[in-house]
């Protein structure tokens, strides 16, 4: 299992464009990945409860893939985090 | 929301005004529209063993039908407004296809044999409860895209025709307790001449899509539809953000003439507001404008303003009353860069008295605190204090749109200190490897008189210059404005100020600097035309001053307005030079104007 921990840096948080971008990311894995905030752990291929998790801008968020392709797929989602989901 | 009676009318009917969110200015005079759609009530039942198939192929087929209205939505408004507008529909999409909610709603009508829509609506329900528990309100907001396509796929489960807004054809205002932004995109622009809910917020999907479509739209006004009647006449007014219901004849007549002002301003306005500031032989002035607290920006942009040419920074403090902290500073800085981007802000460090940044030295008392210990001043005194400012100003310039800017700088000097200081905080932020714009530009105020006149070597130590005549009229002239007995002597048209405008402007240039202006003259029409010939950058004003201002510069060549600054620059009182100007005005915009200027 590969695992890591991002900051959510856009302004608006995970609400429901970078979501949906995340989900679709997500589904293009193989492996299982799951998102957990706190101790709210949810799977990343399903749309509402990736914004169930409600993740503000400025909490952290814990990437967890397991299975063939987990490394690229924690590397790919990270990136999206980091490049701010493409929001100027 | 408040309510509360114009006590005008004489009529049994009262007349009310509710407060609510402004989400799509503009004004509307009509009769109110009830959208009376009752919440759907979905019922649990038991179903058999052998309907359990039935009830799962059930929800496939509304699944699917729920998202073809959804993708008929989406084109609609990809081709009514735009691509990108259309993109809002995706997650409303995604969540139709969200296999880990479907698959669990699946599982669960096997397990309790319950139907379809009782069992989906449990599985959503879940998930909003814990969004309604967020702190985050634009995540809470979400809750409003999860109960649309919840209920559009309960009627369709239901059978139930969802009731579009295309048939409503006669003008009406629309009242209704919630709306969706499919709602929204079905309205047509000639009946529905704006509308009012009780839900929603400023940011929702509903605003955007009412604004793009230029309908007028008040939300969030909690219990506006228990309230209103059926064919009752109501003012909405989306500038605002208010509802009238029941107003009186001399209300009416009000708000018909400010509904036309505004069609006339908006008008006026979207034909300017895309056109650039450059006169008609292509010299561009750069149009600007100044703020005082980020949500100012919107309406800088709205007025056509290409970046912020002077944001007030010491606002955030006096909006306050308290140093904002790094993080403040930073989430306000940035905020205004995303909003202006690509266009850039010009953040201005601190003006303001000492006392104000340190608690310890207590409430200073100044015979001449404008002569005193403040501003850049008392920030070089202050070097802890002034490098959180300058950090949350590096580390929000990561785009490269942040220009800094440092006040009342009265000789070489002092920049150089304010630019070690700079320099310090960059190489700290460097060595924690925090992204910021290496080649960010820093210039200065030009309003001290020694300023002026030390041009040269200032420009050699700085990327640009930003006239500030309010405080540059003061000093030169020694006038306090505030002071109601020499107020007169205060003129920006002084012979001696204008040389030091032009003298400045000049250093600039042959020292490769661009100089902008950032006083109230900016703003005044009777200005414009010699500023141009003068040859200044930039123009950096009051947001509403920017279309008169960029009119002006519009229909005027280069060289006319550099023959006008030569003529004036020649005369030797404030009273010759005023006529001059007021002359000129005339006769370039006519007689109709003049009042304007007096």
């Amino acid at each position: 299992m590969v695992e890591r921990k991002v900051e959510v840096i856009n302004r608006l948080g995970l609400h429901a464009r970078p979501a949906a971008l995340l989900v679709q990311k997500a589904s293009k894995f193989k492996c299982e990945i799951k998102l957990q905030k706190e101790n709210l752990e949810v799977n990343a291929k399903s749309i509402l409860s990736v914004m169930a998790l409600a993740a503000e801008v400025g909490s952290f968020v814990i990437i967890k893939a397991e299975g063939e392709d987990e490394a690229v797929a924690v590397e790919e989602l990270a990136k999206l985090f980091e490049e701010k989901f493409g929001e100027e | 929301m408040s309510l509360r009676s114009t006590g005008k009318n004489r009529n049994k009917e009262v007349c009310t005004i509710h407060r609510g969110i402004a989400a799509s200015p503009g004004v509307a005079i009509g009769k109110a529209f009830l959208l009376n759609r009752e919440a759907v009530e979905v019922k649990e039942e038991k179903i058999s063993e052998n309907e359990v198939q039935r009830e799962i192929l059930r929800l496939k087929k509304a699944l699917d039908e729920t998202k073809k209205e959804l993708s008929k939505i989406k084109e609609k408004v990809a081709k009514r407004i735009d691509p990108d507008h259309a993109k809002i529909f995706d997650p409303q999409i995604m969540i139709l296809e969200d296999d880990f909610i479907n698959d669990a709603v699946i599982e669960r009508i096997k397990q309790s044999r319950n139907n379809a829509e009782f069992v989906y609506k449990k599985v959503i329900d879940s998930t909003i409860q814990i969004l309604s528990s967020s702190q985050d309100e634009y995540l809470k907001e979400r809750i409003l895209d999860i109960n649309t396509v919840t209920s559009r796929l309960i009627y369709n489960l239901l059978g139930i025709k969802h009731l579009t807004l295309e048939s409503i054809d006669s003008p009406v205002i629309l009242i209704a307790r919630t709306l969706s932004p499919g709602d929204v995109v079905h309205m047509k622009k000639e009946s529905v001449l704006g509308f009012a809910t009780d839900a929603g917020g400023g940011t929702s999907h509903v605003a955007l899509l009412a604004k793009s479509m230029e309908i007028p739209a008040v939300v969030g006004l909690k219990n506006i539809f228990d309230q209103v009647q059926n064919d009752q006449s109501i003012i909405l007014d989306g500038t605002r953000g208010e509802v009238l219901i029941c107003p009186d004849e001399e209300t009416l007549k009000e708000f018909e003439k400010r509904r036309k002002y505004i069609l006339k301003k908006t008008a006026e306005l979207s034909e300017l507001k895309l056109l650039p500031a450059e006169t008609l032989d292509k010299r561009k002035i750069e149009l600007s404008a100044n703020i005082e607290l980020p949500q100012d920006t919107d309406s800088a942009l709205e007025y056509g303003a290409e970046g912020i040419g002077l944001f007030r920074t010491e606002y955030l403090y006096l909006a306050q009353s308290d140093l904002p902290t790094e993080e403040e500073q930073y989430q306000a800085y940035q905020g205004v860069a995303d909003k202006v981007y690509p266009k850039s802000v010009i953040l201005r460090t601190f003006d303001l008295g000492g006392d104000k940044f340190d608690a310890h030295t207590g409430t200073l008392y100044e015979m001449n605190p404008f002569l005193g210990w403040r501003a850049i001043r008392a920030c070089l005194d202050l070097p802890e204090i002034f490098k959180i400012q300058l950090r949350a100003m590096l580390k929000a310039s990561s785009k490269e749109n942040i220009k800094i800017m440092f006040p009342m700088i009265s000789e070489t000097e002092e920049l150089k200190k304010a630019k070690a200081l700079l320099e310090e905080v960059k190489e700290e932020l460097r060595k924690k490897k925090t992204p910021f714009d290496e080649n960010i530009e820093v210039g200065i105020m030009v309003e001290i008189p020694s300023a002026a006149l030390s041009a040269d070597s200032l420009a050699k130590e700085c990327d640009f210059f930003s006239i500030g005549t309010n405080d540059l009229i003061q000093y030169t002239l020694a006038v306090d404005r505030g002071n109601e007995r020499i107020a007169h002597l205060y003129q920006g048209f002084h012979p001696a100020v204008l040389k030091l405008v032009k003298q400045t402007i000049d250093a600039g240039h042959r020292n490769g600097v661009w100089v902008g202006l950032c006083g109230e003259m900016a703003g005044d029409p009777l200005a414009t035309v010699l500023l141009v010939g003068m040859g200044v950058d930039e123009l950096s004003t009051s947001a509403m001053a920017i279309p008169e201002v960029k009119k002006i510069i519009r229909s005027i060549t280069f060289e006319e307005a550099q023959e006008l600054a030569q003529q004036i620059l020649n005369l030797s009182t404030v009273d010759e030079i005023k006529k001059h100007l007021i002359a000129d005005y005339a006769k370039r915009f006519g007689k109709d104007n003049k009042s304007k200027l007096e």
